[in-house]
């Protein structure tokens, strides 16, 4: 079955006023939501990514130039990824459609993994 | 990577809520009520970084060791960039090497010398009741504001005002000496009680905020006793009132959220773990010479969690309790409760002869609606509907509303 990756993006602006309880309702979801994906097949894997935006390395003429990651000028950051089976663009995307991130994040990136 | 089958995402309730009390306190302990803002960003930043994480990899094995680590980092940053700060680095240091045998004691102490830090006298008690919420059972501002029905911008003011109050009353973390510890541990029970009561009483407002209030009320209330310190006998008694009505939280609404009173409760659904309790604290207040309105308050309400029914209830015990309870803690409240157990115990002119002698109550619905009931039960359906009509006119809340029309509902139309 083909696999997809789900890209998790945040805006850290969105949890700067966030109480305790709902912090932990929010673990609670993604967790459940896992958990479902797990036990129905389709989860093959997730990661989360350091917080710090990582570097960003740009052609420049004869060399490369390291730049911070986009943490610092973009609202948007890469919180994380998961893999998921789904036989189709359609069934990745109702996947993450169906997951918290639609309701928490600020947006989701899916893509197919190419097999060959 | 553990499987994602495998991983496990569940969380103890209020985890998040609790564990931001605990590290608060130990961090208070370290840098100092002066810092208080500073604190909840540190608290606030490793909750969030727990949650970026456990989203996708699941909560680890021992989540709070987890948060204690993570907070523990946070702090050495926030002690890197803020030079003030420095001086408190030993301390720090200790606390981050402190052992998990260690903590098991040291715990309870930060947090009950954070309540009393808290609940220090020279705050007004709706200060203390909040900056308590805040730091102590980690609610959020918003979470407070819905709490107290006000503002969130209010609740925001009340709790910089707070903080303020610590800061220049001097306010510590230091454990009050003996005879100051007294003084103190009468504030921090009043502003328990009041958290209790603010969950309790049938108001407007989120049902589950003021489950969540009564729940934290009742765990505070469980950390003093555990404290060898704080564990007075009032401390038992206070914590033995509320479990008793604890006990009685899911009975207490019908299906249409209407006011049940004790006599239409169905007994059989009294939490019995929780009025176990009840009675073990009620025992352990016993110690001692002290007694406090908590003590005969307790003292009521575990008459009637005895009472197999409600015909059983010994209303001469209660109105004997009341007689004291009125010595302690004179008011209309304790008149009005008592006039009811004496209309049980010598008949309803009696009761009525007690509301006339506590005088008019104006702008109190309560008191007419005690009146209407009573007038109601003695026949006198004319009187009783002026009283629960006159009650309509002033403020109540929504179930109190439900109470009385569904009471008027029952006089014979006239």
């Amino acid at each position: 079955m083909p696999k997809f990756m789900l890209m998790l993006f945040d805006n850290p602006a969105d949890y700067a006023d966030v109480s305790p309880e709902q912090m932990q309702q929010v673990v609670q979801e993604y967790g459940a939501w896992a958990q479902q994906l797990g036990q129905a097949g389709k989860l093959a894997g997730g990661e989360k990514l350091t917080d710090e935006g990582g570097k960003v390395l740009t052609r420049n003429g004869t060399g490369v130039t390291v730049t911070d990651g986009p943490f610092a000028e973009s609202k948007e950051v890469l919180g994380g990824f998961f893999i998921v089976n789904a036989e189709s663009y359609d069934e990745a995307v109702e996947i993450a459609r169906s997951g918290p991130h639609a309701k928490y994040g600020c947006a989701t990136h899916v893509r197919q993994i190419d097999a060959v | 990577m553990p499987s994602k089958e495998g991983a496990v995402f569940e969380l103890v309730d209020h985890l998040f809520r609790h564990e931001s009390g605990r590290l608060s306190a130990s961090i208070v302990a370290i840098f100092g009520p002066g810092k208080l803002d500073l604190i909840e960003d540190v608290v606030q930043e490793a909750l969030l970084e727990a949650l970026r994480r456990w989203r996708f990899k699941g909560v680890p094995d021992n989540p709070r060791a987890w948060l204690t680590q993570v907070a523990r980092r946070r702090a050495l940053d926030a002690l890197r960039r803020d030079a003030t700060l420095r001086r408190h680095e030993p301390a720090l240091r200790a606390w981050i090497e402190r052992n998990a045998y260690a903590r098991a004691y040291g715990e309870l102490d930060e947090q009950v010398r954070l309540m009393l830090m808290c609940c220090h006298p020279s705050l007004p008690p709706e200060q203390r009741v909040a900056l308590t919420l805040k730091l102590v059972a980690g609610l959020s501002t918003s979470e407070i504001a819905r709490a107290f029905l006000i503002t969130e911008s209010a609740a925001a003011q009340r709790l910089v005002r707070a903080k303020r109050s610590i800061r220049e009353s001097g306010a510590s973390m230091d454990m009050p000496e003996a005879d100051e510890l007294r003084p103190r541990m009468r504030s921090v029970l009043e502003t328990v009680y009041l958290l209790f009561n603010d969950g309790y009483s049938a108001g407007e407002g989120d049902d589950v905020i003021r489950r969540d209030r009564l729940e934290e009320a009742c765990r505070l209330g469980a950390m003093l006793v555990r404290d060898e310190r704080t564990a007075s006998p009032a401390a038992h008694a206070l914590l033995a009132l509320m479990l008793f009505h604890a006990s009685r939280l899911e009975t207490r609404s019908d299906a249409e959220g209407g006011l049940l009173l004790l006599e239409d409760q169905d007994r059989s659904r009294w939490d019995r773990g929780l009025i176990a309790r009840g009675f073990h604290h009620l025992q352990r207040s016993a110690a001692g010479d002290e007694l406090a309105a908590y003590h005969l308050e307790a003292g009521v309400a575990a008459v009637h969690a005895r009472s197999a029914s409600f015909d059983e209830t010994n209303w001469h015990e209660i109105v004997s309790l009341y007689d004291m309870l009125r010595e302690i803690k004179p008011g209309p409240v304790v008149g009005l409760n008592r006039a009811v157990a004496i209309a049980m115990d010598r008949g309803i002119d009696a009761g009525l002869r007690e509301l006339d002698a506590i005088g008019p109550l104006d702008h109190y619905a309560h008191a007419d609606v005690v009146r209407g009931e009573l007038l109601r039960r003695a026949g006198r359906a004319t009187e009783a509907r002026a009283c629960f009509e006159h009650a309509l006119t002033m403020p109540c809340s929504k179930p109190q509303r439900m109470f009385v029309q569904s009471r008027l509902s029952m006089l014979p139309a006239g």
